[in-house]
């Protein structure tokens, strides 16, 4: 075990020290890893895009059951409604002892109507309503153990496989959105593609993205280190991600696989040589679902929270906090805790 | 040598007068008669005017590659795809194709930036404008004196892309086709169908179809035809609206056989076969049987419609001399005498206006010589006036030169005087001295 250097606090000096004998501090991650099991996870996913892009179906493929909007409500019709309304549902899901509380946000109505403008605000709206709401909690003089926690996590943003390049839907939307949530664009239905369009329209589509200044996640301004560096660019390499969803199963070769079964073949939702379903699952919960989850709390949260104290700063008095200056968008969480 | 053919007579019309039917005796030759039509019009050529509507990335200009064979959009003259657009154009490309003796203008018009924008109302504006205009242009040719060369320019089929989202028809969809399916043929068509399996491609069919009869959109209605051969064929047509089609140019190998298609990691969606999509049948129907009766529903329906609200609405004033006419109801007789009336009314009236603007020229004219003449007149007094001041300071100076040398005359008198005076005294005191 070693003890590595802090370079970034500047009032003590720590340095590596050889330990001579086993002194248990490993055992640590078990406790960790026993509490977290006991507490469970929260986990809020939303799912933005147009009617007809397959985001039901992707999120039932992801988390291998029916969480989406469609096979909660028993009436199913599919008429496309006048405006955007947010619809959650919320699940817990159990796997080998480890319990997560899924909530999935569904928009429908977005992007659907002849007139656009603005169908982003309700989305806007809503995330920021549960940071607020979140913001209000940790406020409170006796807070609670665990807040509840329902900020946006992740939103995934549907893109639909035209093949040429952004549209101004996309990009609007995306701008705004990117500066409080972290985003993952998918390419919906990425069956239509053949492999060389695809490379082409994700080429096109990050060109666009570069250029319009959004920032999807993984943002490369929070690598810490260079090994999550390395990892991170691979990640953003092939972004957006080329999917696929269903719930169907069929026979391949004597197994049962996820897939889409046509005329001319059947499509292997897991199979990375037919689309990258495998490597967005892996991304958003093998991989970086903590790291999600760290990012909103840390990064998004925090700069909701700067805006919101410098906005109100007569209330400053009522909520017996001083006026402290932040550096870099990081307010001191200790601080606040210690003046309540 | 056939003898006549018996024709089944449905004449009860016309002014009362009944077709008989006549057997004939020996040879006629009218029979040759299509024939004569046939190569007329292959000497003629035909046009066939499309037009493609849909959101960019739907596979438009692919699949008129793929339908006609060629390559109308190539690298040295990208098609829509390749160029943003910021607002709806629309664009004509012409081609002629050649196949067999038979010559085809084929005209595309292409309708980029269509549903693209963040707000799309009115983006089907520009469409109708579009088709309004080409079928005014083909009013006024048929109304000219004279109409050999006769273009037609008019739409005569509008294949309308759906995006394959699965559930039914969006608010977009349904308000271009209720607007236009009154002006055009509208063949709605669902594009990249590989998109979908065969059971949601049925599904969505259905749900479309439900909803093109609860909003009575009108799409174009294949005509029901005696032969039992093709109404066979135009039912089964009719089962599988709207068409799911694929398009693609490139060619792929499979099992040895060359096709067209599109390479995907898990197989081959070939264009072509008839399992895949509807791509043949589309093909088939859109230029092999029904090419001529789509023209021939735009010439008698949507041009008719057209024509009679145009010209019922139509008034005299203002009208240009060489176009359209009052209402046609009338004999032609009548109707140029009505137009030589009309000329020659308007010829008075435009007579008479230029009448009016030449007095109205010369009064202004006359005004504008007065006022130069009043003009004149005044500075003439100014420079009268001015010359007059100028001879009095002359006078007024005179004088006073004629003042001053008058007293310097009596000066010089009084002092010769004074010095007379002065000798004078000298003398006497000289006289006086001496005595």
């Amino acid at each position: 075990i070693r003890l590595f250097r802090n370079t970034q606090t500047c009032f003590s000096r720590t340095s590596c020290t050889d330990l001579f004998g086993y002194v248990g501090i490993e055992a640590v991650l078990d406790q960790m890893r026993r509490k977290t099991m006991k507490v469970g996870l929260e986990f809020n996913i939303m799912v933005v895009g147009q009617s007809g892009l397959g985001k039901s179906t992707l999120v039932n493929t992801l988390f291998k059951s029916k969480v989406s909007r469609k096979s909660c409500t028993p009436n199913c019709e599919e008429k496309i409604s006048k405006t955007v309304k947010l619809h959650s549902v919320s699940h817990v899901i159990e796997e080998k002892g480890m319990k997560m509380k899924l909530t999935v946000i569904d928009t429908p109505g977005f992007g659907d109507q002849i007139n656009n403008e603005n169908c982003w605000e309700p989305i806007v709206k809503h995330i920021n309503e549960q940071y607020e709401k979140y913001l209000r909690e940790e406020l409170h003089i006796n807070r609670k153990r665990r807040i509840p926690d329902s900020r946006v996590h992740c939103c995934i943003y549907f893109l639909p496989a035209t093949g040429h390049r952004l549209r101004p839907i996309d990009v609007e939307f995306m701008k705004r959105v990117g500066k409080i949530v972290s985003i993952v664009p998918v390419i919906a239905k990425a069956d239509t593609l053949t492999i060389e369009e695809r490379q082409e329209f994700k080429e096109r589509i990050r060109q666009d993205l570069a250029a319009n200044g959004i920032r999807v996640y993984p943002q490369k301004e929070y690598d810490d280190d260079p090994e999550e560096r390395i990892l991170n660019d691979r990640i953003r390499e092939s972004i957006p991600f080329a999917v696929v969803g269903t719930d169907k199963e069929h026979q391949v070769n004597g197994n049962k696989v996820l897939g889409r079964k046509t005329k001319w073949g059947i499509i292997e939702v897991e199979n990375v040589a037919h689309c990258e379903f495998a490597n967005l699952r892996d991304l958003l919960i093998r991989s970086h679902l903590q790291d999600l989850k760290d990012v909103t709390h840390n990064i998004h949260y925090e700069t909701y929270r700067v805006r919101r104290l410098n906005e109100s700063n007569m209330n400053f008095s009522e909520l017996g906090l001083s006026a402290r200056p932040l550096e870099n968008g990081t307010a001191d969480t200790s601080e606040s805790e210690s003046h309540l | 040598m056939s003898t006549g053919e018996v024709l089944v007579s449905k004449a009860d019309g016309n002014g009362g007068i009944m077709a008989l039917q006549k057997n004939l005796e020996g040879y006629v030759g009218f029979a040759n008669l299509p024939n004569q039509v046939y190569r007329k019009s292959v000497k003629r050529g035909f046009e066939f005017t499309l037009m493609v509507v849909g959101e960019s990335g739907l596979g438009k200009s692919t699949l008129i590659n793929s339908l006609f064979l060629t390559d109308l959009y190539s690298p040295e003259y990208p098609g829509p795809s390749h160029r943003i657009k910021k607002t709806v154009q629309v664009e004509q490309s012409k081609v002629l194709v050649k196949e067999g003796g038979v010559h085809l203008l084929l005209t595309i018009v292409d309708t980029p930036g269509f549903g693209d924008a963040v707000d799309n109302s009115n983006c089907w504006q520009p469409v109708i404008d579009y088709i309004d205009s080409k079928f005014e242009d083909y009013l006024n040719a048929e109304s000219r004196v004279n109409r050999r060369l006769m273009p037609d320019s008019r739409v005569q089929c509008c294949l309308y892309f759906i995006a394959p989202s699965g559930h039914g028809l969006k608010p977009l969809d349904i308000e271009f086709m209720k607007r236009l399916h009154e002006k055009v043929n509208i063949i709605p068509l669902i594009a990249k169908a590989d998109t979908m399996t065969p059971e949601e491609c049925q599904q969505f069919k259905k749900q479309i179809m439900k909803e093109i009869q609860e909003h009575k959109i009108k799409i174009y209605e294949f005509p029901e035809t005696d032969d039992e051969e093709e109404m066979k064929m135009v039912r089964k047509i009719k089962d599988r609206l709207p068409l799911a089609v694929v398009g693609s140019n490139t060619i792929i190998e499979v099992n040895g056989k060359r096709v067209r298609g599109r390479q995907y990691p898990w197989g081959v969606a070939e264009v072509e076969n008839g399992e895949h999509c509807d791509f043949t049948i589309l093909r088939n129907m859109l230029i092999r049987t029904h090419m001529q009766d789509l023209k021939d529903v735009t010439n008698n329906v949507h041009y008719e419609n057209y024509r009679s609200r145009k010209l019922a609405a139509v008034n005299y004033n203002g009208v240009d001399n060489n176009k359209n006419k009052g209402q046609l109801t009338k004999s032609p007789l009548a109707q140029m005498d009505e137009e030589r009336r009309d000329h020659v009314s308007k010829m008075k009236k435009m007579e008479q206006e230029m009448e009016q603007v030449f007095e109205m020229k010369v009064k202004e004219k006359l005004q504008k010589l007065r006022d130069s003449e009043v003009e004149l007149q005044r500075r003439h007094e100014q420079m009268k006036k001015n010359l007059e001041a100028q001879h009095r300071e002359l006078e007024e100076k005179r004088r006073h030169h004629e003042e001053e040398k008058a007293s310097w005359e009596a000066q010089q008198r009084i002092l010769e005087q004074q010095k007379l005076d002065a000798s004078r005294t000298l003398e006497k005191n000289k006289k006086k001295k001496i005595f």
